[in-house]
């Protein structure tokens, strides 16, 4: 959940890319680390075999600006995407305020980003939350490979309820942004909300 | 859900810095933060510009979140103290009312033993103010959401967070 800060003026909010292994939640991260103004952010931490697979979590901190005086700071976390990884996983949606589901848009990895989908839908409720309630964005990832499905296909095995959702190609930035400020407006509209 | 939403207020700020403060001079400490479970960094004193103290904050929330994984698989509640050793550095960790987390750093000038037993009588102030925090904040929620800066922002205030 975010935290409020009266004190220090500012709120924290926590948002978790999630999605099969080798899909690109990490170079998401790493895009808008690349991206971003060095006052924005903060370091880049990955904890990652020696092999590059996310071993724990990779987890970036950015800083919005403000609003209202309130200083908006967003905590972006990936999880591991390998199967075996649940454990880890779980453990890095607590107190999760956002979700970016990554799906790789290749054909043959349609049953992975289905199983992946199933097991964040099983990992929030252990967690105490609902899919359908958290502010939720789907991106369709490496929309430049030669053989991917639709987006129409796509969409009616991974979006049935029609969040807001992205075409796009991390490794060269797009769709990156869209997607981080989708999901950042659509935790704002629920802070507002109060809840 | 399963976690109420933190909301820290002045008042309450004050108080938990007051007793870190202390815990700091006392322990013989380098350094003292309090993250918040979820690896929001709550609060710090003593040399905390020498650190990555938001790195810091995730970093150890994950430690604590794969320590309790592990506990939880051996049929433990939680470990809820962790000390690392380190050539010059410890960091000695712990979890306070269940919900947030204390992480003390020391050197030789200080000892195990003295952060311990710093730490425990602390560790009873911190829950109580939290405890305090919490009901603050159930009661302004029962009252309606009023009172919250974010009610009255606009769908432009959003927006110009992205211009």
């Amino acid at each position: 959940m975010s935290f409020i800060n009266y004190a220090s003026r500012e709120i924290n909010c926590k948002i978790v890319y999630y999605g099969p292994g080798l899909c690109g939640k990490t170079t998401n991260l790493q895009f808008v680390y690349q991206k971003t103004a060095p006052d924005a952010k903060g370091k880049m931490i990955s904890l990652a075999t020696e092999t590059e697979r996310t071993l724990f979590f990779d987890f970036l901190p950015l800083s919005l600006g403000e609003i209202r005086g309130f200083k908006t700071r967003f905590h972006l976390y990936t999880v591991p995407g390998q199967v075996f990884y649940d454990a880890s996983r779980k453990l890095i949606l607590k107190g999760v305020d956002g979700v970016v589901f990554v799906a790789d848009s290749q054909e043959e990895r349609i049953d992975a980003n289905i199983e992946s989908l199933e097991n964040l839908r099983i990992n929030l409720k252990e967690q105490g939350y609902d899919l359908d309630k958290l502010p939720y964005i789907v991106q369709y990832n490496k929309r430049d490979l030669p053989n991917v499905m639709t987006v129409e296909e796509l969409r009616s095995e991974l979006n049935p309820t029609n969040v807001p959702e992205f075409e796009a190609c991390a490794t060269t930035g797009e769709g990156v942004f869209e997607t981080l400020k989708a999901v950042a407006k659509l935790i704002l509209i629920d802070l507002k909300k109060g809840k | 859900m399963s976690n109420p939403q933190l909301v820290m207020y002045d008042e309450e700020f004050q108080e938990i810095n007051d007793v870190i403060g202390r815990l700091l001079k006392e322990a013989n400490a380098k350094v003292i933060f309090l993250v918040d479970k979820n690896g929001q960094l709550i609060s710090g004193v003593g040399e905390t510009e020498r650190f990555d103290t938001t790195s810091l904050a995730s970093l150890t929330a994950g430690n604590i979140a794969a320590t309790g994984g592990l506990a939880k698989l051996i049929g433990e509640k939680e470990f809820s103290i962790l000390f690392h050793e380190g050539e010059k550095d410890n960091l000695h960790i712990s979890i306070v009312g269940g919900r947030v987390i204390l992480v003390v750093l020391f050197d030789g000038r200080s000892s195990l033993g003295l952060v311990r037993l710093r730490v425990k009588k602390s560790s009873e102030e911190l829950s109580t103010i939290f405890e305090k925090l919490m009901k603050k904040s159930e009661e302004r929620e029962k009252r309606g959401s009023s009172e919250f800066p974010f009610a009255e922002i606009t769908d432009d205030d959003i927006d110009n967070l992205f211009s």
